[in-house]
C-alpha cells in the first residue's frame, strides 16, 4: 500500500476574500470598471455629471430670493461678484417668490383660496378607497360617489342646489330603472331610466334649481371660470377628464369588444378617430368649433368645453386600456360567467369589470399621467395654465426676460406630480402581480 | 292511436324584440343606429343653422385665394402670393419632415439609453434612468418652449464669428454654423446638374424632383441589391460546402464605387455657410424653431423608447441566451438571431404608438412658430379666412389620414415578423 504523505484532519479557518472583491474597492471594480469599455463609461459619465452639475448649481445657489425685478436681480448678483462672459450668472428667484401662488392658482380670488385646497384635499379622501383599497374601509366609497358633485361646486361655487339637482337625476334614473327592470325588462329598464334622468336634468331641474335657490338661498361665492390658472386649472382638467372618462371608456371597450355590429363600428370609429387627431385639434375644435355644432344662441363657458373635450379625448385612450383589461381576463372566465347563469350586464358587473379594472389600473394612472401632462396644451388656445402664465408673468416689465426660473418651476412641479404617480402606479403593479400568474 | 300534432308553431310576437334573445341584439342595434343618427342629425342641422346665421356656408374656394403670409422653413419654393392651398401643403410636407427626423433620432436615442440602462455598470444605469425619468414626467410642450429657449438664449449672434477676435467659431472645418438664429448646414450642390422634373405644372401642388438625388437612390439602390445578392451567395456556398467566401468588400465595392462615380460625374460638392453682413449666406439654414421642435420631440420620445425596448430586451428569458450558447453561437450571432427577432415582436407595437404620439405632438410646432399643418392650415389660414369649420375638420383628416398609414404600414411590418403560429 502506498502510503499518503499527508491527510489534513481539520477544516481550515475560512479565510478573507481578496480584498480586491470587497469592499467599496471591490463594488467600483464590478459595477464600474469592469472592463475597459465600461471604465470608458464611467469617466465619460462622471465627466458629464461633472460638466452638467458645474453648469446648473452655481446659478441655481444664487442670492436673489428677495430680488423684486430682474434689474435687481441682476444689482444683487453683480454685488455678490457672480458676474460670467455674458453679464451677471445666477437665477433670478425673486419672480418665484413673488409670483409661486399666481403660478399655483391663477387669478383665483385669493381670499377664497381654501375652497380649492379643500377640494383637492378631499380629492385624495374620495381616492383613497380606490387607491389603497386594502387599507382604507370600503363604507368610505359613499363619499367617493358623492364627490364627483362636491367638486364643481367647491372650485365654481355658486347655489348648492346645482350640484343636488345633478346628484337628483341620477337618482331618479335608479329609482326608474330598478321600478321598470321589476315589472318590465331589464333593457326597457335602462332606457326608461336614462330617458328619465334626460328629462329631469335638461327640462325640470332648471325649475327646481330655481325654485329651491328663492326659497332657500344657500350657496357660496361664486367664481368666473377665467379666474382659473396654474396647476390648479391643470389639476382640474385632469381629474374632471378622468373621472368623466372611465365610465365613458368603459362603455366604449364594452362597444368595441361587444357582438352587436353597429354598436361595434360606431365605438370603433369613434375610438380611432379621437385616437388619430393630435389633442390640440380637439382643442382648437374645443374654442372655435364646439359652439357651431351647440343649438343656436349656446355659449358656454371656455373651460366647459375645453373639459368635454379633454373628456373625449382621454375617454378613448381610457377605453384602450381597459380593452386591454378586458383581453387578458382568462376566457374561462366569461365562460365561468355564463355557466352560473348570469346576464351580459350580471356578468360585467359581478365578473368581469371588478377583475378587468383591477388589472387596467397602472394604465389607467399611465393615461390620467398623460392627459395631466397634456393639459399643458390649454396654453395655446389662451388659457391661464401654469405655461400660459409663464408668458403672462413675463409681459410685468419687472420680470420681462426671465425664462429658466419660471419654466425650471413649472416643470419641477409636473416632474414631482408624474413622478409620484408612475411610482404609485408601479407600487401597484407590484401588488397586482402576486394575484394573477 | 295517438295523432302527432305539429309543435306548436310560435308565433312572432312584438314583445319578443325584447324578450327573446334571438330578437334583442337586432333591437340593440337598430336603437343604437337610431340614437346615433339622431346625434348626427342635430349636429348637422345646428351646424347648418349657426354657419346660415353667420352667413358663411361651407365652401373650400378660398383653398385658391392667395395666402399672403410667409413661411420660412420649407422644402419647396413658395412665395407670399402662393394660395393657401399651397401653403397647407408647404406645411403638409413640415409636418412629415420633422416626424421623419424625429422618429429617427428618437429610435437611435431611445435605443441606446434602454440598453445603456440595462447595463451593468451602476452610474451609466442610473444617468440613463434620470434621464428616462426626467423627460417622461415633464410635459413635451414645456420641454418645447425650454430647448427653444436654450437656443435662443444660449447660442452665439452671428456677429459673435465676425472679426478677428471672434467670440465664436465654426464648428467641423468651418463648415457648420451654430447661432441663435439657427444653424447652418453645408448644403449638397452638383456642377454637372440634370435638372429638375417639374410635376404638376404651376398648380398649387407643383413639385420638383430633382434628377440628381433620383439617380443617386437608383444608383445606391441597385448597389445594395448586388451587395444583397452577393450575401445570399455567400450564405448558399456555406451551406453547401461549410466554408464562408469573404465578401464584405466586394460587397462594400459594388455599393461604394458606382455611388461614387455617379457623384464624381454629376460634380458633387457642398456649398458651405458663410458669414455675409449680419448672417450667414449659403448652406442650409435650419431654423431654431425646427431644431427646438425636432430636439425636444426626439428627446422626449426616445425616454419612452428606451423604456419599451428595456421591456423588450427583459421580456425575453435567460434561457434562450444559455441555449443559443449551448448551441454554440457567439453573441453577436445570438443577438441578430435569437434575442432580436424575439425582442422585436415585443418592442414594435408600443414603438408603432410612440411613432405616431410623436407624430401627432409635432403638432405642437405652433408653440415656436414652425409652419407645420397646423400652424398653415389650423394656424394662420384659419385666422384670416374665418373658415374654422373647414380648415379643422380638414386639418383633422390630414392628421387621421398620417396617423392610419403609419399604423397600417407599421402592422403590416408587424404581421411579417409575428410569430407564424398554426
Amino acid at each position: 500500500m502506498s502510503d499518503i504523505g499527508f491527510v489534513r484532519t481539520e477544516m481550515l479557518p475560512e479565510r478573507e476574500p481578496p480584498a480586491s472583491t470587497t469592499g467599496a474597492l471591490g463594488w467600483a471594480r464590478a459595477n464600474l470598471f469592469s472592463n475597459w469599455f465600461n471604465s470608458i463609461l464611467t469617466l465619460a459619465s462622471l465627466y458629464a455629471i461633472y460638466a452638467i452639475l458645474s453648469a446648473i448649481l452655481p446659478w441655481v445657489f444664487s442670492p436673489t430670493w428677495n430680488g423684486t425685478s430682474l434689474n435687481n436681480c441682476r444689482e444683487i448678483l453683480t454685488a455678490a461678484g457672480s458676474v460670467g462672459d455674458h453679464g451677471t450668472s445666477g437665477a433670478c428667484w425673486g419672480v418665484i417668490r413673488e409670483r409661486w401662488i399666481q403660478l399655483l392658482f391663477g387669478f383665483y380670488p385669493s381670499e377664497l383660496y381654501w375652497r380649492p385646497i379643500l377640494a383637492f384635499v378631499l380629492l385624495a379622501v374620495a381616492l383613497a378607497p380606490v387607491l389603497f383599497a386594502d387599507k382604507v374601509p370600503s363604507k368610505m366609497l359613499i363619499f367617493s360617489g358623492l364627490y364627483p358633485f362636491i367638486f364643481p361646486w367647491l372650485l365654481w361655487g355658486g347655489t348648492i342646489w346645482g350640484p343636488v339637482a345633478a346628484l337628483g337625476g341620477f337618482v331618479i334614473g335608479w329609482v326608474v330603472y330598478s321600478a321598470a327592470s321589476k315589472t318590465m325588462s331589464s333593457l326597457m329598464g335602462i332606457l326608461l331610466g336614462a330617458a328619465a334622468a334626460l328629462v329631469w336634468w335638461f327640462v325640470l331641474s332648471g325649475y327646481f334649481v330655481g325654485a329651491l335657490d328663492s326659497i332657500l338661498p344657500i350657496g357660496i361665492e361664486a367664481v368666473e371660470s377665467r379666474k382659473f390658472g396654474g396647476f390648479m386649472l391643470s389639476i382640474t382638467i385632469g381629474v374632471v377628464a378622468i373621472a368623466c372618462s372611465l365610465p365613458l371608456g368603459i362603455v366604449l371597450a364594452l362597444g368595441r369588444q361587444s357582438d352587436l355590429m353597429i354598436v361595434k363600428y360606431i365605438c370603433v370609429g369613434f375610438i380611432e378617430f379621437i385616437r388619430g387627431v393630435p389633442l390640440i385639434t380637439l382643442l382648437f375644435v374645443a374654442s372655435t368649433l364646439l359652439n357651431i355644432f351647440m343649438p343656436p344662441g349656446t355659449n358656454f363657458d371656455i373651460i366647459l368645453r375645453v373639459l368635454i373635450m379633454v373628456t373625449l379625448f382621454a375617454a378613448a385612450y381610457m377605453a384602450e386600456v381597459i380593452r386591454g383589461g378586458l383581453a387578458a381576463l382568462p376566457k374561462g372566465q366569461y365562460e365561468g360567467a355564463d355557466s352560473l347563469g348570469l346576464n351580459y350586464w350580471q356578468a360585467q358587473r359581478l365578473i368581469i369589470m371588478p377583475q378587468a379594472l383591477k388589472i387596467s389600473i397602472p394604465g389607467i394612472v399611465s393615461t390620467f399621467i398623460g392627459v395631466f401632462k397634456d393639459t399643458t396644451l390649454v396654453s395655446i388656445i389662451g388659457l391661464l395654465d401654469p405655461l400660459g402664465l409663464s408668458n403672462a408673468i413675463r409681459a410685468d416689465a419687472n420680470w420681462n426676460g426671465v425664462v429658466w426660473e419660471l419654466y425650471g418651476f413649472i416643470a419641477l412641479l409636473f416632474f414631482v406630480f408624474c413622478f409620484g404617480m408612475s411610482r404609485y402606479s408601479m407600487y401597484l403593479e407590484r401588488k397586482l402581480h402576486t394575484g394573477h400568474r | 292511436m295517438t295523432t302527432l300534432t305539429d309543435p306548436p308553431k310560435e308565433q312572432f310576437r312584438l314583445s319578443m324584440l325584447l324578450y327573446d334573445t334571438r330578437y334583442r341584439s337586432a333591437t340593440i342595434q337598430v336603437i343604437a343606429m337610431i340614437c346615433f343618427m339622431l346625434m348626427a342629425a342635430w349636429l348637422i342641422s345646428n351646424t347648418a343653422q349657426n354657419l346660415a346665421a353667420l352667413g358663411k356656408p361651407i365652401d373650400f374656394g378660398f383653398f385658391s385665394e392667395p395666402a399672403s403670409y410667409d413661411i420660412n422653413q420649407r422644402l419647396l419654393d413658395y412665395s407670399s402670393r402662393d394660395t393657401h392651398l399651397r401653403a397647407a401643403f408647404i406645411g403638409l410636407l413640415n409636418t412629415l419632415v420633422v416626424a421623419v427626423l424625429g422618429c429617427i433620432t428618437a429610435t437611435i436615442l431611445g435605443v441606446i439609453i434602454g440598453v445603456l440602462r440595462l447595463s451593468n455598470n451602476w452610474i451609466v444605469a442610473r444617468l440613463m434612468t434620470f434621464y428616462v425619468e426626467g423627460f417622461r414626467n415633464v410635459p413635451v410642450l414645456l420641454w418645447i418652449v425650454f430647448i427653444m429657449a436654450i437656443l435662443i438664449e444660449t447660442l452665439p449672434a452671428p456677429r459673435a464669428f465676425r472679426g478677428d477676435n471672434a467670440t465664436a467659431s465654426m464648428m467641423l472645418g468651418d463648415s457648420v454654423a451654430v447661432t441663435n438664429r439657427g444653424v447652418y448646414v453645408p448644403e449638397a450642390l452638383f456642377s454637372n446638374s440634370l435638372g429638375n422634373i417639374h410635376l404638376f405644372g404651376e398648380s398649387s401642388l407643383r413639385f420638383d424632383i430633382s434628377l440628381d438625388l433620383m439617380l443617386i437612390l437608383i444608383v445606391l439602390g441597385g448597389g445594395l441589391w448586388v451587395a444583397n445578392l452577393l450575401r445570399k451567395r455567400a450564405d448558399r456556398i456555406q451551406e453547401q460546402t461549410g466554408d464562408r467566401p469573404v465578401t464584405w468588400w466586394q460587397r462594400l465595392a459594388v455599393v461604394v464605387i458606382p455611388t461614387g462615380l455617379v457623384l464624381v460625374l454629376l460634380g458633387f460638392h457642398f456649398g458651405y455657410p458663410e458669414l455675409k453682413g449680419f448672417n450667414f449666406q449659403g448652406g442650409t439654414h435650419l431654423r431654431n424653431s425646427l431644431i427646438a421642435l425636432w430636439l425636444a420631440l426626439s428627446l422626449y420620445t426616445a425616454a419612452f423608447i428606451a423604456e419599451i425596448v428595456r421591456a423588450g430586451i427583459l421580456a425575453i428569458s435567460k434561457g434562450q441566451t444559455e441555449a443559443a450558447s449551448a448551441l454554440g453561437l457567439r453573441s453577436n450571432k445570438i443577438m441578430s438571431l435569437v434575442i432580436l427577432p424575439q425582442a422585436l415582436r415585443v418592442i414594435i407595437p408600443p414603438l408603432i404608438s410612440n411613432y405616431l404620439n410623436l407624430t401627432k405632438n409635432s403638432s405642437l410646432a405652433i408653440a415656436v412658430g414652425y409652419m407645420d399643418i397646423t400652424g398653415t392650415l389650423g394656424g394662420i389660414t384659419m385666422n384670416q379666412t374665418g373658415r374654422e369649420l373647414e380648415t379643422i375638420l380638414l386639418l383633422m383628416l390630414v392628421y387621421l389620414t398620417i396617423s392610419l398609414s403609419i399604423s397600417a404600414v407599421m402592422n403590416w411590418y408587424n404581421e411579417s415578423v409575428k410569430l407564424k403560429e398554426r
